[in-house]
């Protein structure tokens, strides 16, 4: 019964995200900022939720896809947003290439603290660098030319919000694609016991470097999509913030499962444009309760409190 | 080397030495295996035989001394290496993906073993040799019923089989079995030795285990480790009545 219930349901995130379109056009930017955030957290999840990969230096990546995008627009080299984005992609692949290759030769404790070295190694170069990046200021006059030569990126939001609604989309697919791929399997099998997988014959270390360079190259594409939607690059896209951050919004929604970053971003980033509205100096207060519930009551995400609480009804039905 | 005509071993270990600091727990092992041979490693606890077994898989390396699979060198070959050249092996501590099911357990290493662990792009479900090759394994090890169940939820008694039916998977020269029967009550013993028995005549199997019974019911020639060196060699009947096996490990065993 699951399965068709779910391919009926498979259309439903993406109808929604339409909707509050046509019924709330003013929050468009907020929205593209969630889309942005969603992309994000589905590059995480491929590493956290997927490979087992526990990192908190992903912002690394995504900084790097931002600052790359957002320096060749800034400068006039390239503006076009598809090919800045593709360029993005590259770079931010590159860096976690590099870095995955030093980083996943440990495992555990050790390499969640050089992740965190890896994301503020990238913060201090960009802050120092003042000239290139804009340093804390960040970075100013980003101009993208029109999408594709069409649709330019207007004050409203509008093109904005359908281009990262649909590199969202086209992320998503791509991503279910893996995860559902014999490569998608085996990196599961490093999850559950990587020393089994060496026993049949797998290179764990390789297998997990791809999973980390793909990922990067995802979390870069994110960054850039949010320097093209937003025109500006902050300094904290590359910080420890954000990269706990994500994590946060990850588990929230559940992870291992893709749909899970489409239900912890916004509910997350939902309470916090609210919250820091209304109560801005407690913020932090908040996401410390938030995340105090998560984990006494939550423990696989909002998504699997959902499943339970589905699955009890149905048994009652059922009866 | 010694120009001997007969057959080439499929497994061989030549001088083979594994200290821990300065803990020698492997010395000067001169082991070989002829193809489809049924061997078995005895030995009494913290005999070395598990240190043993990991040398040869190439989960550890050795102080010195080499390892040939199939007249491969393979010293110096990790273990997925080693087991793409044909080494098989279960664990004496069940080692499966527990939260995937059984049948998802035995695909992974089909998919390693048949080179497709890189394809991407193409839904896992789309192998149907694949998933026809893993449910016969499954049905061999007489577990299909249980297939869709992950293997968390499953007896003990159910992983170790699948333990075996993983191993049988990535279709091994050489498997190593690591106390198969281990954990499992005397009752169900009889189950794995049956399936045990019933392995490919081509697979050289080494049998390790501390049931005596089990032991003399399987091997052709059984090889005794004490303190991590070879004291002797030979048919079950000769090891059963040789004076030196019995003062160091059947009579302190009874």
């Amino acid at each position: 019964m699951g399965r068709t219930a779910t391919i009926w349901l498979e259309p439903l995130p993406w109808l929604l995200a339409l909707a509050t379109y046509a019924l709330a056009p003013q929050y468009a930017p907020l929205m593209t900022q969630i889309f942005v955030m969603i992309l994000f957290a589905m590059s995480l999840d491929l590493l956290v939720g997927y490979t087992g990969i526990v990192t908190l230096g992903h912002a690394a990546q995504f900084g790097t896809g931002a600052y790359v995008a957002g320096i060749l627009a800034a400068r006039g080299w390239i503006t076009d947003p598809t090919l800045t984005a593709v360029l993005a992609m590259l770079a931010a692949g590159t860096v976690g290439l590099l870095f995955g290759s030093l980083m996943l030769r440990t495992k555990g404790l050790a390499f969640l603290m050089l992740s965190v070295a890896s994301g503020m190694l990238l913060y201090e170069i960009a802050n120092k660098a003042t000239g290139i990046t804009g340093g804390d200021d960040g970075l100013q006059g980003v101009v993208f030319s029109p999408l594709l030569g069409l649709w330019e990126f207007d004050f409203r939001g509008t093109t904005a919000f359908f281009y990262s609604l649909l590199m969202l989309f086209l992320t998503f697919i791509f991503l279910r694609r893996v995860v559902n791929s014999p490569f998608g399997w085996s990196l599961r099998g490093i999850r559950e016991n990587d020393l089994r997988m060496a026993a049949i014959g797998c290179q764990n270390y390789r297998r997990r470097l791809i999973a980390y360079t793909l990922a990067s190259a995802l979390a870069g594409l994110a960054g850039a999509v949010q320097a093209q939607c937003t025109g500006f690059v902050a300094l904290n896209s590359l910080s420890f913030e954000l990269s706990g951050g994500v994590l946060i919004m990850l588990i929230l929604g559940g992870s291992g499962r893709l749909y899970g970053a489409m239900f912890g971003v916004p509910i997350y980033m939902i309470a916090q444009d609210y919250l820091a509205k209304n109560d801005p100096t407690n913020w932090f207060l908040w996401q410390g309760i938030i995340l105090l519930i998560l984990v006494l009551f939550a423990r696989g995400g909002v998504l699997s409190l959902a499943e339970r609480g589905f699955q009890a009804c149905w048994r009652k039905v059922a009866r | 080397m010694s120009g001997q005509m007969s057959e080439r071993p499929v497994l061989e270990a030549r001088g083979l030495n594994k200290s821990f600091g300065s803990v020698v727990v492997t010395r000067d092992v001169n082991m070989s295996l002829r193809r489809g041979e049924r061997r078995a490693l005895i030995g009494p606890n913290g005999a070395g035989k598990t240190t043993f077994v990991n040398l040869l898989s190439g989960r550890l390396r050795p102080t010195s001394g080499e390892v040939f699979l199939d007249g491969v060198d393979v010293s110096r070959a990790d273990e997925a290496r080693r087991s793409k050249l044909g080494m098989g092996r279960t664990f004496q501590i069940t080692s499966l993906f527990p939260a995937l099911t059984a049948h998802e357990n035995i695909f992974l290493a089909l998919a390693e073993c048949a080179g497709f662990g890189l394809h991407m792009l193409r839904s896992a479900r789309s192998y149907g040799a694949l998933h026809d090759r893993a449910d016969e394994l499954l049905e061999k090890v007489g577990l299909l019923p249980v297939s869709a169940t992950t293997v968390q939820q499953l007896p003990y008694g159910q992983q170790r089989l699948i333990e075996i039916a993983v191993a049988l998977a990535l279709e091994p020269k050489v498997l190593l079995l690591d106390e198969p029967a281990a954990g499992i009550p005397t009752s169900e013993r009889d189950l794995i030795l049956d399936i045990v028995k019933a392995l490919p005549g081509d697979i050289a199997v080494l049998l390790i285990d501390h049931d005596m019974d089990l032991v003399f019911r399987f091997a052709e020639r059984i090889t005794v480790l004490v303190q991590g060196s070879i004291l002797v060699e030979g048919s079950p009947a000769e090891i059963a009545a040789d004076q030196r096996v019995r003062d160091v490990y059947l009579g302190e065993k009874s």
